[in-house]
């Protein structure tokens, strides 16, 4: 074999937390090519991606509004990822919890309460969890593997929801179409700038964020987390409690999901609908990596992430652009990632192995 | 001096700005949100068919915009909010589930015009609905079905159960039944309106159970393809689809929405533009049928082109009593026709139809 990759001795701190940034250069770079390539002004094509987006405030109110769900969810998953506990699943936490809370909103449908956000919001939460606990129970008890439980529950919860839509909780207003009645008013989350988007939903988010860095960054079950993600037997010999550890990610990661799909139903769409979530879950999985695993990288992934939907509807609508140059972003922006962490761990090298005489010499 | 001829200068240029902002202003510019791919070749589709259309006729009159794969969730509101947000005096936005999004655009930009498709409300002045009676197309598509098939059974894969396609279903039968005694019809339901993947497998256990006719209600060729393949008949979807399946593809039930569209730009050019509900057949050219195959006998093509033309005459009407549902319940008196708002809400297959309605 010609090429090969030899481990480094020694990874480069600075080099881990750089290569988000230097994906995000080459996809910008390669971008910038393919447009040229397209005939389309690379300058024009990168600022109607990037800039164009959040030029305005309401551009920029809908982008934190479209990174909620990525920064909740990626942060919840960021803590389990660094256990090695593989939540794949947050998908279905996320509509499990939106039914949990939409359910409430529905049932108190003419109720007006200040009382009912704040119960949407915690049974949202309570929902997410739910639907993470069985993951987390299968796998401490009967020792499953949580990405393939977690994964297939996102299936069942989506089922459920097309249940709920198609039947008991169709608008029955609504000549037979699949979709919830209207929340009223006292169950729609409060808006922070008039004449946008722009809810509560944001702060929480925030506030996540800050929690979960507390917790990773300075409280003992973050240590407990990092120690036992990265060596198994020496938090095993520490006497650290694995199977609580299972249980705590998968319920903070679920609950975060849930809390997502709530602030979703009640915070931008209004109602339940069959697709609550254009696949927040699983794109947060991308986010929670480009993060670095880290509550504060995680925020701005999300927003980066956030940005390329928003950066394509702009190409579709000022440049005419196919809806496909958000896949190819989004596909670089995680090929690079990938491509420069390899190099960040192991170098490339030209010849056959050489061990033998370097011990040698 | 050269102050003020500067200042004269600055304020020239400003006029000349003023002056070229209100010409782009008075430029009409038409926006379209489509819910899956244009490459589909069915719904999202003929959709851009009608825009292209749209430019082809009025030129450099007009600037269109398109945005495809926007997801009916909170996606919509961001999507049509921007289009209202940039100019765009006049959009369409396609698909059942942006129903409650362009409301609350429409709200939120009272001077923008909004056309939704195949929705029912209309909460503002400025927003109109229209869809097309696809269930005419499905009543002449069932007299050939009915005619074409051996095994006497029809494969239907079906998207979503409501109104709109349960109606197609019970179209479908109630015309095929008419001409064939024996024929029965089977659906499978995917849960989706765009996946070839899961649209082909329907169709392949549709043929492995006896059916030698594919129907859909979904927007891809991949019935049609796997019919192609398997050797039997079926009917394409939305648009004419005939070169994914030449000896396949009986015909197709056209959504001609172009005429629709040039007619609603032209009514904002003009000032003519008023709310309204739309739900335009064969008569006023919204629905056409792809041409016929070949395969089809002659007395068949003529009994399909009878029952259309009798659909436009008014003599011939797809729900005519008398209609029972499964349980036996009439639900359309005999002599009587269902009225649109019956169609519009039909919840409930006919008698002879196989299966349940999921729930």
């Amino acid at each position: 074999m010609l090429l090969r990759l030899e481990q480094r001795p020694e990874v480069s701190k600075s080099m881990v937390y750089a290569s988000p940034l230097i994906a995000v250069v080459l996809t910008i770079l390669t971008a910038m090519v393919m447009f040229a390539l397209l005939g389309v002004d690379p300058v024009k094509a990168i600022a109607t991606f990037f800039i164009e987006p959040i030029s305005t405030l309401d551009g920029l109110a809908e982008l934190c509004v479209k990174a909620t769900p990525l920064i909740l969810i990626g942060v919840g998953l960021a803590l389990g990822f660094q256990a090695n506990v593989w939540n794949i699943g947050a998908e279905g936490q996320l509509i499990i919890g939106a039914l949990a809370g939409g359910g409430l909103a529905l049932a108190f449908y003419d109720h007006s309460s200040i009382f009912l956000v704040p119960a949407m919001l915690v049974s949202g939460v309570i929902g997410g969890m739910a639907w993470a606990a069985i993951p987390a129970w299968l796998k401490t008890r009967y020792n499953t593997n949580e990405i393939l439980t977690s994964l297939m529950l996102t299936y069942v919860g989506l089922l459920v929801l097309s249940y709920l839509v198609h039947g008991p909780w169709k608008d029955p207003e609504g000549q037979n179409f699949p979709e919830s009645r209207l929340f009223h008013e006292s169950a729609l989350l409060p808006i922070l700038i008039d004449e946008t988007r722009l809810n509560v939903g944001w702060l929480l988010a925030l506030l996540v964020v800050v929690a979960g860095w507390l917790l990773i960054s300075r409280h003992i079950i973050g240590f407990q987390i990092k120690v036992i993600g990265m060596a198994p037997m020496a938090a095993r010999f520490a006497g650290f409690k694995e199977k609580r550890l299972i249980w705590l990610t998968l319920l903070i990661s679920g609950g975060c999901a849930g809390l997502a799909g709530v602030i979703e139903l009640s915070g931008a769409i209004g109602q339940i609908v069959p697709s609550i979530s254009p696949g927040y879950g699983f794109t947060a999985i991308i986010v929670a990596f480009l993060g670095r695993l880290h509550p504060v990288g995680v925020f701005f992934a999300g927003l980066l992430m956030a940005l390329t939907y928003l950066g394509g509807d702009s190409a579709q609508i000022t440049m005419n652009m196919p809806n496909a140059v958000i896949g190819v972003f989004q596909g670089m922006l995680l090929f690079f990632l990938l491509a420069s962490d390899v190099l960040i761990r192991y170098r490339v090298r030209i010849g056959p192995h050489k061990v033998q005489a370097e011990v040698a010499e | 001096m050269h102050l003020k001829s500067k200042l004269g200068g600055a304020a020239a240029a400003a006029v000349l700005a003023f002056g070229l902002s209100t010409a782009a202003q008075a430029q009409m510019k038409v926006g379209f949100v489509y819910v899956g791919p244009i490459g589909d070749h069915g719904w999202n589709y003929q959709h851009h068919q009608g825009l292209l259309a749209l430019k082809k006729a009025l030129g450099s009159k007009v600037t269109t915009t398109h945005v495809e794969k926007v997801a009916e969730n909170a996606d919509a509101t961001r999507v049509i909010t921007k289009l209202a947000s940039t100019g765009h005096n006049l959009i369409f936005t396609t698909s059942f589930g942006y129903m409650n999004p362009t409301n609350k655009a429409a709200k939120r930009f009272p001077k923008v015009t909004f056309e939704h498709a195949t929705g029912y409300k209309r909460l503002s002045p400025n927003v109109s609905t229209y869809s097309a009676r696809f269930y005419e197309g499905r009543y002449v598509v069932g007299k050939i079905v009915g005619k074409m098939t051996k095994t006497n059974t029809i494969g239907y894969v079906a998207s979503f159960p409501i109104p709109e396609v349960i109606r197609g279903i019970n179209a479908t039968y109630l015309s095929a039944k008419s001409v064939n005694p024996k024929i029965k019809i089977k659906v499978v339901w995917v849960s989706t309106w765009y996946d070839p993947g899961k649209e082909a497998d329907a169709a392949k256990t549709l043929i492995d159970q006896g059916a030698d006719v594919i129907m859909q209600h979904t927007d891809s060729p991949a019935p049609l393809q796997v019919a192609e393949k398997r050797g039997v008949y079926a009917v394409g979807q939305a648009s004419d689809m005939r070169n994914f399946g030449k000896k396949a593809h009986l015909t197709a039930i056209v959504n001609n929405w172009a005429p629709y569209y040039l007619a609603r730009t032209k009514a904002v050019m003009d000032g003519s533009w008023k709310q309204q509900d739309t739900w335009h057949g064969f008569k006023e050219g919204m629905v056409k049928m792809a041409p016929y195959n070949s395969a089809i006998p002659a007395e068949v093509v003529k009994l399909a082109e009878d029952t259309r033309k009798g659909i436009i005459a008014g003599t011939i009407h797809p729900f005519e009593g008398e209609i029972r549902d499964q349980s036996g319940k009439i639900r359309i008196p005999a002599g009587k026709r269902a009225d649109d708002g019956l169609m519009a809400g039909m919840n409930f297959y006919v008698q002879g139809v196989d299966g349940t309605i999921p729930k």
